[in-house]
């Protein structure tokens, strides 16, 4: 296969319109006519509402429609972003309804408003009276889970959304035989996505009686669906429009807004609405990232091969189920090829709490146990006095392994030579010497930590996929997919794809970047990183449909059989010896106006992959903290990556240095901050919320081990989501290495890292004695 | 969209003062980096505002014969940060003026709204209480003069009486000439963040001893303070390493920090005790070499 | 309240009534149709409604409408000339610093006006006068690169008068 185009760093075919301004966001249609959308919330995290009295709201001049639970249907329905089980058992957990008359978490929605403004909206909401019966709130998942506990959500006892986990081998039997035994206790913060653009959609009825919704959302095919089953009528007579997406991260991988979109619209007679979150809306009542505490414990040899480890782990999924059920144990799942061992058990509870809703968000349930399996590894290492970066290599996966549960097999592998690559890159022999035996106020540490990962959800969800292509009569074609853009630059890379496959320049390949559910092939959207692997594979396999045709066509014309053709540079050449037989505009044209046999050459194609890839990795950072302060500088961080082929480096190059920068917030500063009586958020906005400003981070160095991944036509495996795995556990094993204080806790917030420095007794009363 | 009520432009500061003894409900606005944040949280709600940011007299920097320093009140943060009148002789206000906010926020807030909003983050407090800032304030009735110390009453109250506006800053010949000067903002974030310490820290150095020093904290009480036991043990003292960890400890003992989300109360004395002294070094560095006559 | 005000985007004179309650932002976007302008924050927080007033980058979201009268400006719009991109805009597009491009009418704004005044930035000058911007997509590596480039070709030019070819 020619693959002129795929491994360069073409810029993004978006480039141009996002740069001027024209790309249009959800919030750009402007249309006649388009009412407000509001949202009352609760102040309460845990409540029943008594009484609604909405008569004051209704009256009031410039309101078309006030909502309670009352006024819209009642169908439980779920929210999270995954293909539609056919198996009732394996579907998603529907706790939801479009308006509740019981409120789980302080900006709960309890009612809503559409007006001709957002004042009179605004008015609207603080005419609504409500009564409210405030029942205690479970803000911690010891609190949900202790005995007498009210219960959150009426079918689900215990609050526990979900437990389960697996055994693989004996894990007591191995703890029997190893020489040492460790075990630690490791947590992690809630943190939120923090993508640019809120949550907004707007939904009106069309000429046809059907609902359209233009929404800012990763999943538009899974949105149709869901809106469907919220509202309790066909699927097709939902309309998802997903124009250009300013950034998810998970967020939008889930139904947040677009059902109650929809009830407004239909609430209004059918006007459009916008429904439009502000941010300090968009942090509490969309997504966050699960806390997870993590029990571990692990036995090792004397010579540092683990063999058994035991991981309990208790996940805060807030107030409603989205993706908890399963994002503990997808962690669970995509680590463990890292480091294969004899037995390991996993022990995962998700737990209900009254606290904002815990979903998808970038690394799906990785970053967490990866934080704490990370950290625990090293303080195994410096217990058993060996260097972090040997034990690592003690134990690493290589190719060829399976695992055992779900048969997903490590085909390349990478994760050796990216640790050997990341070693070099941050000096670590040189730097480690130097730094022993430090000594001031400010003290230098190195770390580092690998992940693992997989491309896609395949055996756990299913991994379908659309392309279709049509040849334009320029000998251009039009790529049309099912897979979402949101900013990582799936659109380009599969327009890399498809150009390769048919001998074209990129800028030959129109992308049709909107995906509407009318038109759009079926793909089930952005996650998993999934999209460049997955979708990938469909495009791949429509592209090659559309050379068959083309070549087929030529033989029609020329007498030359197909298979000695091939596509190159826009001619249509014989392929043992480049020969140009006619240019691919010409086949193009007669394809449409041959008078006898013109037959517009297209393919539409669906994929369903039924495969996965593990992707590789490895963070190296180097830290100096100041032991008086508490306060951690990144001084060098580098990210190497094992993600098969890369398709466009400057691309990965990017998600690299977004994941890394996401990774650094999530290591030092980002938490969503509750009041530990009422649940309140204490800083959803982007002052109080941490998330690193470009002052903030360091030059992310940034490498690539290419390994070709032969699942893939192209041979490549997932990025997406990868690169802020192992950022936090790397940071905190540098701190760990320049302090000797085994910090247990995300974030290393500088108030945090001094008490425990302090009581380490590294922090000496007064000055240092350097003036 | 914001629920402004009712909305008035003067171009002069008789004009404004005339609107604000009409109309004493009027909220004053300038940069609006304060005013309109508080609407757009209900901080304020219905709000008839008067604005000011017309009244060319109040913008700009001037340094008058007998060289005192007078800001404007609608001076923004980027031009404090940039003006060559600040930057040849208080280097430690454009050091302060460029700790806040980001280029946007600075490109607009004003240093007199950033006085008046009240509140003991303001960046440029610290450094205008270490200054002995003196608040030029006018009303139909006329004009007064008050020390900023005097200024801050509590948590985002200020000494503003009805009718009144802030017209000008001063900053006394006698209060910077030979004096060096650090600020440190202490934040979790390097840029757009609030300060969890503000310190600035002004000295004096005379043949290796301490002439004076005067020490301004942010966010070290529900105001922004002094430390005057501190700055009194400093004076006439060698410059030793001792006497700056002495400093640090004393300072604490002016402050009247509290325990929020943000920090302990217990954290924030640890880093007033530790930055006073960091900033004293720097302010000292920066002092030397500097006759006194 | 409605107060009649005139003011230029991009060039154009305009002149209309606007709400006392407006902001810049809105009038911006939903009346005048400059969509480029983007909205993240309402606050002050994020930059991504900056727009240059008077060739000065500030946060639209909290700048009343009725400040705009008699001002100069310029949104994202506006900086590409008869379809030609600007110095900016290439740099962004080369070094890739466009990712789900929420941000970037923002920062293209405030880039143009560093290259516009003509003034010399080291790299931390850059973050400094970048850092009124947050971007959740690309670390920022890649947009600080885009402005050190756009800023090299001008200085190269010699003259700002090119700065927004
Ligand atoms: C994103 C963001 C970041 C910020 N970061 C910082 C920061 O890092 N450090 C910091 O200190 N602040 C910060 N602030 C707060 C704010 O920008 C400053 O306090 C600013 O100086 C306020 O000035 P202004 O002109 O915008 O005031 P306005 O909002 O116009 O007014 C503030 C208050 O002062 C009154 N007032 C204004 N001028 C006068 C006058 N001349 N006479 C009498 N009363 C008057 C007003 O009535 C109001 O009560 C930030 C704000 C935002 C939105
Ligand atoms: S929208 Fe204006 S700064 Fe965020
Ligand atoms: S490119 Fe998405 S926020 Fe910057």
């Amino acid at each position: 296969m020619p693959d002129t185009v795929v491994g360069k760093s073409v810029s993004r075919v978006d480039a141009v319109a996002k740069v001027t301004g024209k790309a249009k966001y959800t919030g750009d249609f402007v249309m006649r006519d388009m009412l407000v959308g509001k949202i009352l919330r609760s102040p309460y995290a845990h409540a029943i509402i008594k009484n609604i009295d909405v008569s004051r709201a209704r009256a009031l001049p410039g309101v078309a429609a006030v909502l309670t639970y009352k006024d819209v249907p009642r169908n439980r329905f779920p929210t999270a972003g995954h293909p539609h089980a056919l198996d009732p058992k394996h579907r998603d957990k529907a706790d939801r309804t479009i308006l509740t008359d019981k409120v789980r978490f302080v900006g709960d929605a309890v009612a809503a408003v559409v007006a001709t403004d957002e004042l009179i909206a605004a008015e609207a909401l603080k005419l609504i009276a409500v009564e409210y019966e405030v029942l205690e709130p479970l803000l911690t998942p010891e609190a949900a889970m202790a005995e007498g506990a009210p219960l959150i959500h009426d079918d689900c006892p215990g609050n526990i959304l979900s437990s389960g986990g697996y055994e693989i081998g004996d894990v007591e039997a191995a703890f029997q035989e190893a020489d040492y035994i460790f075990e630690d206790e490791l947590e992690t913060s809630i943190v939120q996505h923090c993508q640019l653009e809120n949550h907004i959609s707007i939904a009106y009825v069309d000429s046809d009686g059907r609902i359209v919704i233009i929404t800012s959302t990763q999943i538009p095919h899974i949105i149709r669906r869901i809106v469907g089953q919220a509202l309790g009528i066909p699927w097709g007579r939902v309309r998802v429009i997903k124009p250009c997406v300013g950034g998810g991260f998970g967020s939008k991988q889930d139904a947040c807004l677009e059902p109650l979109a929809a009830a407004m619209t239909l609430a209004a007679g059918g006007r459009p609405v916008k429904l439009e979150l502000s941010r300090e809306e968009c942090m509490i009542d969309t997504r966050t990232r699960h806390a997870i505490k993590y029990r571990i414990k692990t036995g090792v040899t004397k010579d540092g091969k683990l063999i058994g480890m035991h991981i309990r782990a208790i996940a805060n999924t807030g107030a409603y189920a989205s993706h908890g059920h399963s994002i503990a144990m997808a962690g669970g799942s995509k680590f463990r090829v890292l480091y294969p061992m004899r037995a390991l058990k996993y022990e995962p509870y998700t737990v209900y709490t009254n606290l904002p809703v815990a979903g998808a968000m970038r690394g799906y349930g990785s970053p967490q146990i990866t934080f704490a399996v990370e950290s625990h590894l090293d303080n195994i290492a410096r217990k058993l006095n060996l260097d972090p970066v040997e034990f690592r290599l003690k134990n690493l996966v290589q190719a060829g392994y399976i695992d055992p549960l779900n048969g997903n097999a490590v085909r390349s592998c990478g994760i050796h030579e990216c640790i050997a690559r990341g070693k070099g890159l941050i000096k670590w022999d040189e730097k480690k010497a130097r730094y022993k035996g430090q000594t001031g106020s400010k003290r230098r540490g190195l770390g580092m930590a690998c992940f693992s990962y997989g491309s896609g959800t395949y055996p756990v969800g299913q991994e379908i996929a659309g392309a279709r292509i049509v040849l334009n009569q320029d000998g251009s074609v039009q790529l049309q997919i099912g897979a979402t853009e949101i900013g990582q630059g799936s659109d380009t890379v599969l327009a890399q794809m498809a150009a390769a496959t048919l001998g074209l320049p990129v800028d030959m390949v129109h992308v049709i970047s909107t995906q509407d559910t009318d038109i759009a092939p079926f793909d089930t959207g952005a996650y998993a990183s999934r999209q460049t692997y997955i979708s990938g594979m469909a495009v791949a396999k429509a592209a090659t449909e559309v050379k068959e045709k083309i070549l087929d066509f030529v033989r029609g014309m020329t007498d030359i059989p197909a298979h000695a053709l091939d596509i190159e540079d826009q001619n249509i050449v014989y392929k043992h010896s480049g020969e140009v037989v006619m240019p691919l505009a010409e086949v193009a044209l007669q394809s449409y106006y041959d008078p006898v046999f013109a037959r517009p050459i297209t393919s539409d194609t669906s994929n369903n992959a039924r495969i996965n890839a593990f992707s590789f990795g490895v963070s190296f950072a180097e830290v100096e903290v100041d032991l008086k302060t508490g306060k951690i500088e990144v001084v060098e961080i580098y990210n190497v990556h094992d993600s098969g082929k890369i398709i466009n480096p400057q691309l990965a190059a990017g998600q690299v240095h977004g994941g890394v920068s996401m990774g650094l917030g999530y290591a030092l500063s980002e938490q969503m901050l509750f009041d530990e009586e009422t649940g309140k958020p204490l800083n959803n906005n982007l002052l109080d919320y941490k998330l690193p400003t470009i002052m903030d981070v360091p030059d992310i160095g940034v490498d690539f081990v290419e390994t070709f991944e032969p699942t893939h036509p192209f041979g490549c495996k997932s990025l997406g989501e990868p690169p802020t795995i192992p950022v936090a556990p790397a940071i905190r094993n540098a701190v760990f290495d320049a302090t000797g204080v085994a910090f247990a806790r995300l974030p290393l917030t500088p108030q945090l890292v001094f008490a425990r420095l302090k009581a380490a007794g590294l922090v000496q009363e007064g000055g240092d004695g350097c003036v | 969209m914001y629920n402004i009520q009712g909305y008035f432009e003067a171009a002069t500061v008789e004009e404004a003062t005339a609107y604000l003894a009409a109309n004493p409900d009027l909220i004053i606005i300038a940069g609006g980096t304060d005013v309109l944040i508080k609407m757009h949280h209900g901080q304020i709600e219905k709000a008839r505002l008067l604005s000011i940011r017309g009244i060319k007299s109040l913008q700009g920097i001037r340094r008058l014969e007998d060289g005192t320093i007078v800001i404007g009140a609608l001076t923004t943060f980027t031009r404090v940060g940039d003006d060559p009148v600040i930057k040849a002789n208080i280097p430690v206000l454009a050091e302060a003026a460029l700790a806040m906010g980001g280029p946007q926020i600075r490109n607009v807030a004003t240093i007199g709204g950033n006085i008046c909003n009240g509140a003991t983050s303001a960046d440029s407090a610290s450094t205008l209480f270490a200054l002995n800032a003196r608040l030029q304030l006018q009303s139909r009735q006329g004009e007064r003069v008050v020390p900023i110390q005097e200024f801050y009453l509590g948590p985002g109250r200020v000494d503003l009486k009805p009718g009144e506006l802030l017209t000008e800053i001063l900053i006394s010949p006698g209060d910077y000439q030979s004096y060096g000067g650090h600020y440190i903002k202490f934040s979790m974030r390097k840029a757009m963040d609030i300060a969890t310490l503000g310190v600035a820290v002004l000295c004096r150095v005379q043949g290796g001893v301490l002439a004076d020093v005067r020490i301004g904290l942010g966010v070290a009480g529900p105001t922004p303070l002094r430390c005057n036991e501190a700055e009194d043990y400093a004076r006439g003292r060698a410059i030793t390493p001792e006497t700056i960890a002495e400093i640090g400890k004393l300072a604490v003992r002016s402050t009247k920090a509290r325990t929020s989300w943000r920090a302990s109360r217990e954290y924030r004395e640890h880093l007033v005790e530790e930055l006073t002294g960091r900033a004293l070094r720097v302010a000292v560095a920066r002092a030397g070499g500097i006759k006194i006559a | 309240m409605l107060k009649k005000i005139s003011f230029t985007v991009n060039g154009t004179p305009v002149a209309i009534e606007v709400d006392v309650r407006e902001t810049l932002l809105e009038v911006l976007r939903n009346r005048l149709g400059y969509t480029g302008v983007k909205k993240g924050c309402e606050v002050g927080e994020c930059g991504a409604c900056t727009v240059l007033i008077d060739g000065t980058p500030i946060d639209s979201c909290i700048y009343l409408a009725v400040w705009a009268e008699g001002k100069e400006i310029v949104t994202i719009e506006g900086i590409a000339r008869n379809g030609e991109l600007s110095k900016v805009q290439k740099a962004f597009i080369e070094e890739g610093a466009i990712q789900c491009g929420f941000c970037t009418p923002g920062y293209v704004l405030t880039a143009t006006a560093m290259v516009q005044s003509g003034k010399q930035y080291t790299r931390e000058d850059i973050k400094r006068e970048l850092a009124g911007h947050l971007c959740r997509c690309t670390g920022y590596q890649n947009i600080i690169k885009a402005v050190e480039k756009a800023l090299e070709e001008e200085r190269k030019e010699g003259g700002s008068h090119a700065a927004n070819r």
